[in-house]
Order: C-alpha cells, then sequence, then structure tokens
C-alpha cells in the first residue's frame, strides 16, 4: 500500500458537464497492496462516474466483506457507502433500493464474498433484477485471510504456496447469463479502455448489471501456474468487441468500420456501440451469448467484453409497482390510515 | 341435571386438519363474542397441510379469564384418530359429542361422563349431494347442535353467516340448512340447553377479536413501514400476510395505481433482515417478522445494527425450541438469543406485548424506538398471541402523533455543520446523528461498517477509539431504559414480601392465579414488565421484595437468568415459575408452583381454578 498520495494535480484537469474533475470522483487512500487489481477497478468506477456526470451522492456504494469489499471506501467519497456483512450485500442494497429508486446502488463484491457465503443472495438477486451494477472484483483466492483458493479458482490452478486446486470453477458470468441476469459483462483490472465503457453501460442500465472483472492478487495469485495471474490473464484473454458506450443525447464520436459495428439502445436512449470481434456471437441472445462464454472456455479464453443483453427488462420496482416517489419521501399523510379507518378496522373484528 | 353454571365452560373440538373446521369451530366462538360474553380460542394445531389430528379450545369465562384452564368440559369429537385420547380428556361430569351416523365403539364409553351423539355424517349425506359439501357441513351441523345445548341464540349465527359470504349469497342458504338441521336434531333427541351453558351478557363492550400477528401487521401499517422482508415461517407467516392485505388495501395510490410499499418474501431469514437493514439505513421504516429459527439465522446482522446503529425493526413470533422443536406450539423461549443476538457484546431492547392491543402499540412504537435510538428493536409475541384470535380493547390511534425519526440531519443542517461526525456524541443521551444518503451533495456521506471507526466513521484499530465507541453504546443503552414502556403494576403501594412478575401470554393465566390467591388471603405484589432493558421501576420493584416469583414459558428459566445478569441479583430471590409443555401456561399450573413455595400455603392443600369456579 501507498502511505501518502500527491494532492498535486494538474490545474487543467478537464472538467465535466457538472463542473468538476476526476479527483472529485475519488475516495480515501487504498490500503490495498500495491499493484492490486482493485485498486484499477476503483480507478475505473470513479472515471465512468466522472465521464456520466454522475453527482456522487445520488450513488450509494455497498460492499461485503474481504479486499474487494474495502474499496468503496477508495472510490467516491462523497457517496454513502455501506460495507456490511460477508456475503450480504445484494440484501442489504435490496432494502436500500427498495427505500429510494432514485439513487445509482452500486455494488462491490469478491469471489468469496459472491461464489461462496453469499451464493445465495447473488443468485436472488438477479432473479429480483434489481437495479444495480454489481460488480465482482475476482482474484480467485481469499486474500484477507493469507491467499486460500476460493470457488472461482480453475482446477489445477497453482498458488502462491504451491498447492494445486482439486475443484472445478464456479463461472460467474455462465451462471449469471443462466440466471436471466439482464446485462452480463467480464472484463479484466488491466483493461481500463475496455472497463470504464463497461461500467458506464452498467450504469446505465435499468436493472442488474453484473460485470465480473478478472482482477489478480499481486500477493497470493500472481504466480506462474495461476490462472488467475496477470501474465496468465493477459496471454488467454479474448474479447467479444471492442465497445464504447454512448450516453444519452451525446454525440457519436467513435469511428467503426462500417458493417461490423452494431448499436444496442438501452432503455433510456442510451447507446452501446459495438465492433464485434467474436464469431458467432449475438450479445441479445441468450444461448448465443452463452455458447461463446462455453466456447471461449474449451480454448482456454477469457472471454471478456459485453456477453448478455436484455435491454427490454422491468426492474424489482416495476415488478411490486411500488410508488414512482421513493418510499423514503413518503410522509404520514400519506402512509398512516388514520383513526376513522381504524374504527372500521376494528368493527369488522367483532 | 348438576349445577347449572353459566358462561363458565371450556370446550374442545378435535378435528381432522384440512376439513373446513376452523370457520365452522370460529362461528362458534365469534357467536358466544358477540353474545356479550368473554372467551378465548386457542388452536392446537399439527406441523402439517392435511390428515393430522388438530384441536381448537374454546374457553368461556364470565369473569373474563382468559388464559387456559384446565379440564374440559364438552369435547367435540369428529376425528377418530383421536378419539381414545379425546374421550380421556374429558373431566367426570363432562360431555362427549360425537358422529353417532355409526355406532360408538365400548371402548369409547365412558360411565362417568354424558354421550351426545349427532348423525352428522348421516344427516350431510341425505341432504347434501356434493362430496366436499358432505364433509364441510358436518362441521356447521355440530355447530347448530352446539348452539341448541348452549342456549347460543340462532340469530347470531345467521347474522354471521350473512357477513362471511357477502357476496357468495348462495352459500348461505345450505349453511344455515345444516346449522338448522343439527340445532333440530338435538331438539328432537336431547334435553336442552346443557347444565353448562351460555347467556347474553354485555360484558366485552366494545372490545374486538383479533390475532395478535394482524394486530403487529397493522401497527407497522400505521407507523408507516415501506418495505416488509421476509422468509415464511410458522408462525409468523401472518404478519407479514395481514400487512400486505393492508397495504393493498389503503397503501395503493388511487390516482396511480402504484404502491406506496413493497412487500418481499426474501431467499432466507438472513436476507429478510438485510433488506431491512438496507431499505432502514436508505431512511425507510422497514421491519421483518421470524420466529426463534429465523432470528438464529438473523444474528450476524443484528450485531451489525447494533454496532453501525441502523434502526432495525424485527417481530419474533416465537414457538417452541429448541432447533425446530415443536414449530406449531407456543413458548416464551428466544428471550435469550434476542437480548444478546450476535457475537461479540451487544445487547438488544425487547418489547413483550401482552394482548392484540399491544402487538400493535408496540409494533407501532418499536419504529419510532429504533429510529430514535438507531439500533434493532425485537417485539417479543408468540405463538399464543400471535396466531390466536384474542378479545382485547380496540386498537386506537392519536391522529395527532407523528413519527419520531429521531436524530437525522437533513441538508439544511449539514450546511450548518463544519464538520460532520457519524459517531461524534454531541448530547449525554449517547445518540449519534445520522444522514441519509443523497441528502447533500457534499457533506454527510461517510461509509457506514460493522468494523471499528472512529467519531467520524473513519476506519480505525485504534483500540481507544474503539472502547470509546462501545462506551458509548452503553450510554445509549441507559438513554433506552427512559424511553421504553414502563412495567404495570397491579397495586397502588406494595404490601407484600412476596412479587410475581410475568410478561407477554403469561400475563392471563397469571392475573387469574393472582385473584385465586386472593381469594384464599394470599396478597401478592403483581409486576406486568413490558420491555427489556429493566428500568428504574422494574428495579424498585424487585429491590423492595424478598422473594420474586418470575413467570415464563421455557425450561431455563431464561427471563430469571436476565434479571441476574443484568441486575447481579442473587439467584436465591428469584423462584422460577415454569411451563415448556409447548401449550400456553394455566393457571392451576402457576397456583401449583407458586403455593408449593410460599409457607403461608405448603400446610394446606391450595385450590384449584377448575375446581373453584
Amino acid at each position: 500500500m501507498s502511505y501518502v498520495r500527491s494532492k498535486f494535480r494538474h490545474p487543467m484537469l478537464p472538467k465535466n458537464d457538472l463542473g468538476y474533475t476526476v479527483d472529485y470522483y475519488e475516495g480515501s487512500l487504498s490500503t490495498l497492496c500495491a499493484g492490486c487489481g482493485h485498486d484499477s477497478i476503483s480507478a475505473a468506477i470513479a472515471e465512468a462516474c466522472f465521464e456520466l456526470n454522475i453527482e456522487p451522492h445520488k450513488v450509494a456504494k455497498l460492499s461485503g466483506i474481504g479486499c474487494s469489499s474495502k474499496t468503496p471506501a477508495y472510490f467516491l467519497n462523497n457517496s454513502h457507502g455501506f460495507n456490511s456483512v460477508h456475503g450480504r450485500m445484494p440484501s442489504v442494497a435490496t432494502g436500500a433500493n427498495l427505500a429510494n429508486r432514485d439513487l445509482i446502488y452500486l455494488g462491490v463484491s469478491g469471489d468469496g464474498d459472491t461464489a461462496s457465503i453469499g451464493m445465495g443472495q447473488f443468485v436472488h438477486v438477479i432473479r429480483r433484477n434489481l437495479n444495480m451494477v454489481y460488480i465482482v472484483m475476482n482474484n480467485g483466492c481469499y486474500g484477507l485471510t493469507k491467499g486460500q483458493d476460493s470457488a472461482t479458482a480453475d482446477s489445477g490452478s497453482k498458488n502462491k504456496s504451491g498447492s494445486v486446486n482439486l475443484f472445478g470453477a464456479i463461472d460467474l458470468a455462465s451462471l449469471a447469463i443462466e440466471l436471466g441476469a439482464t446485462f452480463v459483462a467480464q472484463s479484466f483490472s488491466g483493461d481500463k479502455t475496455q472497463l470504464t465503457p463497461l461500467i458506464k453501460a452498467g450504469m446505465s442500465h435499468p436493472g442488474f448489471a453484473f460485470i465480473n472483472i478478472i482482477s489478480p492478487c499481486v500477493t497470493f495469485n500472481n504466480n506462474a501456474g495461476s490462472t488467475k495471474s496477470y501474465d496468465y490473464v493477459r496471454e488467454h484473454i479474448e474479447t467479444t468487441a471492442t465497445f464504447d458506450f454512448v450516453p444519452l443525447m451525446k454525440e457519436i464520436k467513435a469511428n467503426y468500420e462500417e458493417g461490423s459495428v452494431e448499436s444496442l439502445k438501452l432503455h433510456d436512449g442510451s447507446v452501446i456501440r459495438l465492433h464485434k470481434l467474436a464469431k458467432d456471437w449475438n450479445p441479445l441472445d441468450r444461448v448465443s451469448a452463452m455458447n461463446a462464454v462455453q466456447n471461449a472456455k474449451v480454448k482456454n479464453e477469457i472471454l471478456t467484453g459485453l456477453l448478455y443483453l436484455n435491454a427490454d427488462c422491468k426492474d424489482l420496482h416495476e415488478l411490486l409497482q411500488t410508488s414512482d416517489r421513493p418510499l423514503n419521501t413518503l410522509t404520514k399523510s400519506e402512509l398512516c390510515p388514520g383513526s376513522e379507518i381504524l374504527k372500521e378496522i376494528n368493527a369488522s373484528f367483532r | 341435571m348438576s349445577e347449572i353454571k353459566v358462561n363458565d365452560f371450556v370446550i374442545r373440538f378435535a378435528n381432522v386438519n384440512g376439513t373446513g373446521s376452523a370457520s365452522a369451530n370460529s362461528l362458534f366462538t365469534k357467536s358466544i363474542f358477540r353474545m356479550g360474553v368473554p372467551v378465548t380460542p386457542k388452536n392446537i394445531f399439527p406441523s402439517n397441510i392435511q390428515g393430522l389430528p388438530t384441536w381448537y379450545e374454546v374457553r368461556v369465562s364470565e369473569k373474563g379469564f382468559l388464559g387456559r384452564r384446565e379440564g374440559i368440559d364438552l369435547m367435540v369429537c369428529v376425528n377418530p384418530q383421536s378419539m381414545t385420547r379425546d374421550v380421556a380428556s374429558v373431566k367426570t361430569g363432562g360431555y362427549f359429542l360425537y358422529d353417532s351416523t355409526k355406532l360408538l365403539h365400548s371402548q369409547y364409553i365412558r360411565d362417568d361422563i354424558n354421550h351426545l351423539g349427532i348423525p352428522m355424517t348421516e344427516l350431510c349425506n341425505n341432504t347434501f349431494a356434493d362430496a366436499r359439501q358432505r364433509q364441510l357441513f358436518k362441521n356447521i351441523v355440530y355447530v347448530g347442535a352446539l348452539s341448541a345445548f348452549f342456549n347460543i341464540e340462532f340469530n347470531v349465527l345467521e347474522q354471521q353467516l350473512g357477513e362471511q359470504f357477502k357476496g357468495k349469497e348462495r352459500l348461505i342458504e345450505p349453511n344455515i340448512k345444516a346449522l338448522q338441521m343439527g340445532v333440530d336434531y338435538v331438539h328432537e333427541h336431547f334435553e336442552y340447553p346443557l347444565d353448562i351453558r351460555v347467556e347474553r351478557r354485555d360484558l366485552v363492550g366494545d372490545s374486538v377479536m383479533m390475532s395478535g400477528n394482524t394486530a403487529c401487521a397493522l401497527g407497522a401499517i400505521y407507523a408507516g413501514a415501506t418495505v416488509a422482508a421476509w422468509y415464511p415461517i410458522t408462525p409468523s407467516n401472518s404478519v407479514v400476510d395481514a400487512f400486505g392485505k393492508y397495504a393493498e388495501k389503503l397503501r395503493v395510490d388511487k390516482e396511480t395505481g402504484k404502491k406506496n410499499f413493497a412487500v418481499v418474501q426474501a431467499e432466507d431469514e438472513l436476507a429478510a433482515i438485510g433488506m431491512v437493514i438496507g431499505a432502514s439505513w436508505n431512511g425507510a421504516r422497514s421491519f421483518t417478522a421470524t420466529s426463534g429459527p429465523g432470528v438464529s439465522l438473523m444474528n450476524e446482522f443484528l450485531g451489525l445494527a447494533y454496532f453501525a446503529e441502523i434502526p432495525t425493526v424485527l417481530i419474533d413470533v416465537q414457538r417452541t425450541g429448541p432447533s425446530t422443536g415443536m414449530p406449531t406450539r407456543t413458548q416464551q423461549s428466544d428471550i435469550f438469543e434476542a437480548a444478546y443476538a450476535s457475537h461479540g457484546d451487544t445487547k438488544h431492547v425487547l418489547l413483550f406485548p401482552a394482548s392484540p392491543t399491544e402487538c400493535f402499540e408496540f409494533t407501532a412504537e418499536s419504529f419510532d424506538l429504533a429510529e430514535k435510538l438507531q439500533t434493532p428493536v425485537i417485539v417479543m409475541t408468540d405463538l399464543d398471541l400471535g396466531m390466536n384470535d384474542h378479545v382485547s380493547s380496540p386498537l386506537a390511534w392519536d391522529d395527532q402523533r407523528e413519527y419520531q425519526r429521531g436524530k437525522v440531519l437533513d441538508a439544511a443542517a449539514l450546511d450548518a455543520l463544519e464538520r460532520y461526525g457519524r459517531y461524534l456524541c454531541l448530547e449525554d443521551d449517547g445518540i449519534p446523528y445520522r444522514t441519509i444518503p443523497g441528502t447533500h451533495e457534499s457533506k454527510g456521506a461517510f461509509v457506514t461498517r460493522g468494523t471499528s471507526r472512529d467519531e467520524y466513521a473513519v476506519y480505525t484499530e485504534d483500540g481507544g477509539a474503539y472502547q470509546r465507541n462501545m462506551d458509548r453504546l452503553i450510554k445509549k443503552w441507559n438513554t433506552a431504559k427512559e424511553m421504553i414502556p414502563v412495567p404495570e403494576f397491579y397495586q397502588e403501594k406494595n404490601s407484600s414480601k412476596y412479587g410475581v412478575l410475568f410478561f407477554g401470554t403469561s400475563t392471563y393465566a397469571a392475573e387469574e392465579a393472582i385473584e385465586v390467591l386472593k381469594q384464599e388471603q394470599i396478597s401478592l405484589d403483581a409486576m406486568r414488565v413490558k420491555a427489556f432493558p429493566f428500568g428504574k421501576a422494574f428495579v424498585d420493584f424487585v429491590d423492595s421484595h424478598e422473594k420474586v416469583f418470575v413467570i415464563e414459558q421455557n425450561r431455563d428459566a431464561q427471563f430469571r437468568s436476565l434479571m441476574m445478569i443484568e441486575l447481579g441479583l442473587n439467584p436465591k430471590k428469584l423462584i422460577s415459575v415454569l411451563n415448556y409443555d409447548g401449550t400456553p401456561i394455566t393457571a392451576d399450573n402457576i397456583l401449583q408452583q407458586i403455593t408449593a413455595n410460599l409457607p403461608e400455603t405448603t400446610e394446606n392443600s391450595y385450590t384449584e381454578v377448575s375446581k373453584s369456579y
């Protein structure tokens, strides 16, 4: 970890539409190991919020327990955060979202937090299509307890102490697609050009946006023989498409070759522009997305980028038909039926 | 015929689960209630959907004693499975009402009781063609027969059927026909009414007959709860069911059709309490309802809510533990697990309602308390209170009452501050100020966490900061003692060296036992406890008695232990009166245990309740 951070900022740092520079989106100094993939993801989150002109106080950051779950302190200092209990971030996020549908919910979890202790809550938050971005900082090991294998470690992967993992990995992206997640992406902490637009698209998606991010653990799982090391991931990465996210009302600047570009429209009018690289892959088709991930796995490739999108979905509030006004703003006059109604209720029990 | 007993008897119905007996039995009970006579029904049911024996016991008490009483005066038996046991449970001189379509086997004949045979199956088969109707109306036939035996007014029954089937009028006529068949059969074949009977009185006033779970749900509606998260578990299900039902009626925006509430059935109790904590953190009033096993699962989150200081409302409808125990039987055995739920130093505010009226009031109050104290508040009800109907004062709501949201800073208040500190203690009460996410663009944000932090919510492992925080939480705990409901005392001034205390559903039987002792010239000072922690009035009562009887419904005397732990009392001072067979405690049982420990009564035999009335 670093002990001090320079307070120097270039005076000409660009400002976003709200007049903020990117450092306004930063958090406290990280206490993670130097070179930790998670810090790159924190930076990408800050950048995504900066570029989307999000007011930080309109974001709620939630996490479970573990290295990854410490990161909400390291970005968006002006957002409320909730570092909850191990594996239970989805339920806290669900309650928070039900109370106030107007905030943006950003959940951060790890592979232990999601694929082991929190598997039940992960599965069910997908079913409910909670409007949130759910990021897994996936390094295949438990860092804070000194490097034990996690449930996403590949079978045969070797950890720092030299022991070989005996059990098959849980593939969170495939699982999310299978369970009906409405936005599923995979990325690598070392690929910021891909990661930032993916986070931006996830934040604009009006439902559950899952981003599984391979984020190497430099201390316990970055050795030869590990399938979650920087070297291994760089060698085995394969991308579905180059990716650009165009928020609503923005001019499309990126240049793509004619014929290979596909535009996916999100509910709010934002556009995802894909330059497809993978063959026989249709991001709007679940079976096709699932096949693409599985085919890559067979070839020992890690498929990154947007994997699946169902832009036309109903989130939990729409399913429950809750009021357009956040529930936490309703007052006594709207909530309490009053004494006259209570008299009628009493009468029905006589 | 022996001495006539008016409005004082116990009747038990032995039915088969899932045969439609519940609505017939409640028709019977409510007719007595509507004749102005105090009555209390109890379901004794199996953990089963269909087929196993289920009992429904009704006590009628002119004196208004609404606890369970031992001794069955009349048994209605329509379940051959349990007949041996059912015949045996009738008290000498009592009545056994059975389906006489088939001859009663000699093994069920007792010389010391009266057999009342009504050919229910035959009557129904002769009248109704449909198989389901034949089954259902057997129940109505025995209600008709009972109305003749007890002198229950027929028009009271008729009126209820009219209300029950409003909108389905075609069902009224066959129901009335079935009732009349029962009445006619009794008129033709028996002397009626029996020596135990009902007479109209004006003793229930404007009371309601309602279950505690319904009342808890209404409390949550009135207190402005908007997010309910739960996982199904007996006996708490009907709390959230009723919340949803009333919210659908009372909380839907007329213009938009959108709902001013959300009910989520969670994947387990961990998620349920997590959702409540998330919603409360974000400024909505939220609650969950569960039972003992659910509270066990919620332990980790309750520790977080205690330490991170998040208002949390939990309704614990207790059942018989440990483990799955007897899931459809009652107990007061979650006291320990609720009071100290979670690891580390934790303790929680508990409320003990004793009636549906208090279920309503205490649930509503729990939201104010949880927000004022920024901590979990657990409403400790039980299966007996939650799932049975009880005669109770009408629910009341003062329209002037405002929701007390506690110390929450809005944007203007944050603007006035130089630096906000979530866990800064600015007053003597130990309660800090919270902020709701999204309130202010640059002030008031912090990371809520279960790890230790300083007054400004910054993570720290500094022992001094940790300890300051833990000490402040105790200060807050002491504040709670002054905010929670005070005990009810049954005397203006203490006059005995013996005190007796009780809480929750032990109240009905305890009050009756105290009354019986009074008739024996034994007067005990009594206190009904309504909340934990123990405030000054509680401590004063305990201090001013040589010995205190502690009545509770569990094996390990959990409440007594709580008193010893919290007040450092000498164990010899506290005498336990316990009941833990899964049925509600009776006055007889209490009398037996108290008199066995009183020098005044150990020499003489005490009076049994069932004999004295």
